[in-house]
């Protein structure tokens, strides 16, 4: 059994020092146009660590029976099959949200976080092990969707999880919404905020110059 | 005639996959470093998608919708359900038998796209093509536009990208920002200059 520093680095590593977003450029693809609400933002998020957590264990258990030459196939086929349970779910009990999440739900499987720790540490390490690194990845994750989304609801709709928390000038209150972050580009500059923020914490994440 | 110029034009310039749906963004931002691979990569997927998407609209409509089984003789059949693994079977499928007809017809241009042509199957930009054609209902016929519009736009957006950063590298840039995060800034960027297509009706 690995030791608990070990355990602890495999399910914090992720959330700052080695974040799949900030640093692996992974799972990028269908986060960004989920996170302008946060209560759709936080069911997306799960639904992922799920998937993610679920398909490192079953990958790691059959590991040592996946021949490599069809362990990509292997994989997708796990990772489909656990999205399509996730897609039912919340067809059937959070129908709304599901609406609002459209095709992203689905794009879970090509979302190159799953793909990517599968290949790059279910295949190698034990079950006990990959499930740590799937919670830590699908926390970092969510760190970077959840700050993402605090900031354009808040700022561009004033409200946070439908609730208003800053009076809107339209509804006799002090607060004009920001209308650029409700637009989806702006995703983009709050995630290059969160990398520069991050990487002036931690300058070992400065990229070299070319 | 009108209707599918309206949508291809819809697909490259209003409703980039890219640009407004943020998909394909790991391999947009991985392989956007160099005009020339860019461009690359974006033929391989004009090409993925153009097939893929008219595919899976056939074996949606006559296998996989509710109702759609009668010619077989189960007209109570519903394997909507199935249809993320089946899509993703087709994608796979179809990436690989490409790669294996262009080897052997095309070789210049396989060795061209090189590593490029088995990543397009983890391309999201690829399987949500194929899942808004489904959520939107298209025909056959507006499928083979779709592919190929939405295909063309997201070519367009990575070139874009890979010209932009090519003159990046003479900037000075603060160092926290360097690499990822200006990348991420200027995509935002363009994404904003795209948003003034939506005013276009068609």
């Amino acid at each position: 059994m690995a030791s608990t520093k070990e355990m602890k680095s495999v399910l914090f590593g992720p959330i700052f020092a080695n974040n799949p977003i900030a640093l692996q450029i992974l799972g990028v693809c269908s986060a960004l146009a989920v996170t302008s609400k946060l209560e759709n933002t936080l069911v997306m998020c799960i639904a992922l660590t799920f998937v993610l957590v679920l398909s490192n264990v079953s990958i790691s258990i059959i590991r040592n029976h996946i021949p490599s030459s069809v362990r990509i196939i292997v994989q997708m086929t796990i990772i489909a099959s656990l999205v399509i349970v996730v897609d039912q779910l919340l067809k059937a009990f959070a129908y709304d949200i599901a609406q609002e999440l459209s095709v992203f739900v689905g794009l879970i499987i090509t979302n190159c976080i799953v793909m990517g720790r599968a290949e790059a540490f279910a295949m190698k390490e034990k079950p006990g092990m990959a499930l740590l690194d799937g919670l830590g990845n699908g926390l970092g994750y969510s760190v970077v969707l959840l700050t993402v989304a605090f900031f354009r609801e808040l700022f561009g709709s004033g409200s946070l999880f439908g609730y208003q928390i800053l009076p809107l000038i339209t509804e006799g209150g002090w607060y004009t919404p920001v209308g650029l972050l409700v637009l989806p580009p702006s995703a983009f500059f709050i995630i290059g905020g969160f990398i520069w923020v991050l990487r002036t914490f931690r300058p070992e994440q400065v990229e070299a110059k070319e | 005639m009108e209707h599918y110029i309206s949508m291809f034009v819809r697909a490259v310039f209003i409703e980039n996959l890219a640009l407004s749906f943020f998909l394909g963004m790991c391999t947009f931002l991985a392989v956007s470093k160099k005009v020339t691979t860019a461009m690359g990569l974006g033929v391989a997927v004009i090409v993925v998608l153009g097939i893929s998407v008219p595919v899976s609209n056939i074996v949606n409509t006559y296998v996989l919708s509710p109702g759609s089984l009668s010619w077989a003789g189960f007209p109570d059949a519903d394997l909507s359900f199935l249809r993320f693994l089946t899509f993703i079977g087709i994608i796979a499928a179809l990436v690989q038998i490409l790669e294996m007809t262009l080897d052997k017809y095309l070789p210049a241009l396989y060795n061209a796209l090189g590593i490029f042509l088995p990543l397009i199957t983890v391309n999201c930009a690829i399987f949500g093509g194929v899942l808004f054609m489904v959520e939107r209902d298209y025909d056959f016929a507006e499928s083979i536009v779709y592919g190929i519009g939405s295909g063309v736009g997201w070519a367009l957006a990575i070139v874009l990208l890979a010209a932009v950063r090519e003159k990046l590298k003479y900037a000075d840039i603060p160092d926290g920002l360097r690499g990822l995060g200006i990348t991420f800034i200027s995509t935002g960027l363009i994404g904003l200059g795209f948003m003034s297509f939506s005013g276009v009706s068609l």
